[in-house]
């Protein structure tokens, strides 16, 4: 096992400790602050999923967090088991992510992105209007939090665990996804569609499928959202969010596994540690993306790869060969 | 019959100032492959260089007006392809569509602290009177954005059949490599356009401003309109982006009075869904060659 | 016996250009026919339409009696048609190794197989005769985008291979490429074109090389046939001979 390989694994052990030791030394705000990114990591892994491995533009992602958690919303405050909301949002998910992408993709390859932002708008407006269902403006009130096993996680610390536990399971099913020959499938798609298609790849069905997991994903981390901030409401599902999730799977680096677990921390941190800016920490966010796209597209984590390789000619793509493979 | 003649003119005007904004939109695509998210942005910020050269350089309107024009053109013009497009275009698509996106929120975020986060009124330029036809009641502003936009767009047609320039500026938009064999300066005409769309994106402010106010989020659905505009029309096409444009605000304004406020802006993007299903290349596009 | 390819009257137009006018050929099982011809002849062209890159604007392709006029190339190459490209097309970012499981993995089992089963789809073995038979064991783990510019040639040939295909078609395998790596890919070529009973089309600019190889050769100039036989009958062809000169 090389020097870099290790460091890796040094790290990611310290990460994860950090993680599961931190919060119990931090006040509420603070864990609901962690569980709030473990959220939305889980969007952001769907999202990467869809744009990182399959690199199709969607625009509807934070739609699918709204379905997840209007979903979560409606089924627990009527009593049915959380489980349950798992299973119809992430179903809800896979197959409206189909239904979007099978004629998007049959018709030409960047139209999906236009399909999904107008599903990202009508979706926001029957949030909003649909009051029966919703409770439009006024949004659903009181959403409980579940019980694992019957053990509540209604406090603030055992509910980040269980986010945490849902994201660890996600990055550990995305993880057998990019090992498996899908894996090898989307580098193929990504790099060089013309070249795949001629091995036999069928481009359309991977996109397709990738889009639909990246959908499921946004629901599923919906479902985790709602018992989160205990009130759904519209406002959390606008355009301008499926455009922050973007931003988050891009400046964490798109296509690499640990990309949107890291521009979701920026993306959620960043506001706290700017509290001195007051409101400009959007000005800030918003300079330094457009920075970070100038001088490095491929995110923070391509910039890691890059200043690794230029350090040792002898680990090129370290940190991508372990993301990818 | 009296309403419907209201209605269609008001759409038309609105349609018009839409043909702008989609016309730049889509140029900028057809010579540069850029996405701009930030268009809405860009007519936005026009206005608002008026307010703030009003405010803090104590400008009367027409100087301010001048002043707008000339930071339109340099900012959303020439700055922006210098220092954002250029770099990132041999990336690729989606870091310029990042960008832009990040571009949108500078902007918006900028004006709302630096300027107000309230809806400003922008002074009229033109009188708020009305005149009765057929039963019907059209308003003056109305007639004349309809005016003044056809104007500039049959100007801006003219422009790009009939003079060297804009002649050279569609070559490179057809197609970059053939047009630089030609001899066409391309970077020159990507410039052009550039700023071409920044003067489109200024004037569409000056008239749609004085009717809805400024304010920092007035971008949002306009970015969303030029976009829609620009692909049901054909994405490929400027005469597209046109009869996108007027589609889209006829159907708006109709589907806000006969169908549903609540659901007006779902109406253009459905229609944009509609055409992507049964004619892909949009209404006047022309069919790509299949890539996969 | 139906032939492994047939293409009757295949024409492409662009716009004004037309850049395939009427081609039809035939290609038998076993065969290794070279296509040949100027710059600009539409011999890319007529490959492209061949594999579904491009639609034809006329005309029709079979592949064992089976029309496949515009199908998508991913379902072509599941039919057993197979292809190297003109540019080198490999996968820089995977090792050979991995080029190679891809290029097969697709043939095998379905998407939901391939999700739930194994990592390398069950090829690791085929994979591994494919890089003994091409001698680029020494380079097996390395990133494609390591190897020489001939390596790379050798693994993208072994990549076409992969999926056992019927018929293979060989867009300039011989560009840029050593004359000792040369003769290698020549021997590959014939050893498996004998061992798997493959068809070749080959489009080629190297004469040596085509003729050294095929069996019959087609000539094409502007976009149409204009000579069709075995290497040395084309060779002295005048019209062919023309078509090179005249430009």
């Amino acid at each position: 096992m090389n020097g870099t390989r290790l460091w890796a694994y040094a790290a990611g052990i310290g990460v994860l400790a950090a993680l599961i030791v931190l919060p119990q030394g931090l006040k509420p705000y603070g864990i609901s602050l962690l569980s709030r990114w473990a959220v939305m990591a889980i969007a952001a892994v769907g999202l990467n999923l869809t744009l990182g491995y399959a690199g199709q533009i969607s625009l509807a992602q934070a739609a699918f967090l709204g379905i997840g958690a209007y979903t979560t919303a409606i089924l627990t405050t009527h009593g049915w088991p959380f489980w349950s909301a798992l299973l119809l949002a992430g179903g809800l998910g896979f197959g409206i992510g189909w239904l979007l992408g099978y004629p998007a993709l049959r018709v030409q390859h960047h139209y999906l992105a236009f399909v999904t932002l107008a599903f990202m708008t009508m979706a926001y407006l029957i949030f909003r209007n649909e009051a029966w269902l919703t409770g439009g403006v006024f949004g659903i009130n009181r959403v409980p939090r579940p019980s694992l096993l019957g053990w509540p996680a209604t406090k603030p610390l055992a509910y980040y665990y269980v986010c945490l536990g849902a994201l660890a399971i996600v990055l550990a099913g995305s993880w057998w996804m990019i090992r498996s020959p899908w894996g090898r499938a989307f580098v193929a798609l990504r790099e060089n569609p013309r070249r795949a298609m001629s091995l036999g790849v069928d481009i359309r069905a991977y996109t397709l499928l990738a889009f639909a997991f990246g959908a499921a994903l946004g629901c599923i981390a919906g479902v985790f959202f709602a018992p989160l901030v205990e009130f759904v409401d519209p406002s959390a599902f606008t355009l301008a969010d499926s455009l922050g999730l973007l931003l988050m799977v891009v400046v964490g680096g798109s296509g690499y596994f640990f990309g949107p677990l890291l521009g979701a921390m920026v993306a959620v941190l960043l506001p706290e540690w700017l509290r001195m800016a007051q409101g400009l920490y959007l000005i800030y966010y918003a300079v330094f993306v457009m920075v970070l796209m100038v001088f490095c597209p491929s995110g923070i984590l391509g910039l890691f790869d890059k200043i690794l390789r230029s350090l040792s000619r002898s680990a090129p793509l370290a940190v991508r060969k372990e993301a990818q493979r | 019959m009296a309403g419907l003649l209201q209605l269609l003119v008001s759409g038309l005007a609105t349609g018009a100032t839409y043909a702008l904004v989609a016309i730049g939109f889509t140029l900028l695509w057809q010579t540069s492959q850029t996405i701009n998210f930030a268009q809405g942005e860009f007519v936005m910020l026009p206005a608002f260089m008026v307010l703030a050269a009003m405010r803090f350089l104590d400008l009367s309107l027409w100087p301010a007006l001048a002043l707008g024009a000339v930071g339109s053109l340099l900012l959303l013009g020439a700055m922006f392809k210098k220092l954002l497009v250029d770099p990132l275009l041999r990336h690729g698509v989606l870091p310029l569509v990042i960008a832009t996106i990040g571009l949108s929120i500078l902007a918006k975020e900028t004006v709302k602290n630096y300027y107000s986060g309230e809806a400003q009124r922008f002074p009229a330029l033109i009188s708020g009177d009305t005149i009765p036809m057929g039963g019907a009641v059209l308003s003056v502003q109305d007639l004349i954005n309809l005016g003044v936009a056809v104007t500039a767009v049959v100007l801006l047609q003219l422009f790009l059949a009939r003079t060297e320039t804009g002649r050279r500026m569609q070559a490179t938009a057809q197609n970059r490599t053939v047009a630089a064999i030609l001899g066409i300066n391309v970077e020159r005409m990507i410039l052009y356009t550039f700023l071409l769309n920044a003067a489109l994106v200024c004037l569409a402010a000056y008239l749609i401003t004085p009717v809805y106010l400024a304010t920092y989020s007035i971008g949002e659905g306009l970015g969303l309109v030029a976009f829609t505009a620009a692909i049901v029309g054909g994405f490929n096409q400027v005469r597209g982006a046109i009869v996108g444009g007027f589609i889209v605000g006829i159907a708006e304004n109709l589907t806000a009075v006969y169908v549903s406020t609540q659901y007006r802006t779902a109406v253009p993007l459905l229609l944009l869904v509609a055409i992507i299903l049964f004619r892909p290349q949009g209404l006047l596009g022309r069919v790509e060659e299949r890539t996969t | 016996m139906s032939a492994v390819l047939e293409v009757s009257d295949l024409r492409k137009s662009f716009g004004g250009i037309t850049a395939v006018d009427g081609v039809s050929l035939s290609v038998a099982e076993s065969e290794i026919v070279g296509v040949i011809g100027p710059n600009g002849s539409g011999k890319s062209t007529l490959f492209d339409c061949i594999l579904g890159q491009l639609l034809p604007t006329a005309g029709t392709v079979r592949v064992d009696g089976r029309e496949v006029t515009g199908m998508r190339p991913c379902d072509l190459n599941r039919l057993g048609v197979s292809r190297t490209f003109q540019m080198l097309q490999v996968f820089p970012q995977l090792s050979v190794r991995e080029n190679l499981i891809l290029a097969g993995q697709e043939h095998r089992g379905s998407m939901l197989r391939r999700l739930m089963g194994a990592g390398d789809a069950g090829l690791s073995g085929a994979a591994q005769r494919m890089i003994e038979f091409f001698r680029l064991q020494h380079l097996a783990d390395e990133f494609a985008g390591e190897l020489s510019y001939g390596q790379q040639k050798l693994l993208d040939v072994a990549m076409a291979f992969m999926s056992g295909p019927r018929l293979v078609l060989l867009d300039e395998p011989a560009g840029g490429v050593n004359l000792t790596m040369l003769a290698t890919l020549r021997e590959r070529l014939r050893d498996i074109n004998r061992e798997q009973r493959a068809t070749f089309v080959v489009i080629e600019h190297n004469m040596d090389f085509v003729m050294s190889l095929c069996s019959r050769i087609i000539v094409l100039a502007q976009g149409r046939v204009i000579c069709e036989g075995a290497p040395e009958t084309v060779r002295a062809d005048p019209q062919v001979i023309e078509a090179y000169l005249g430009h």
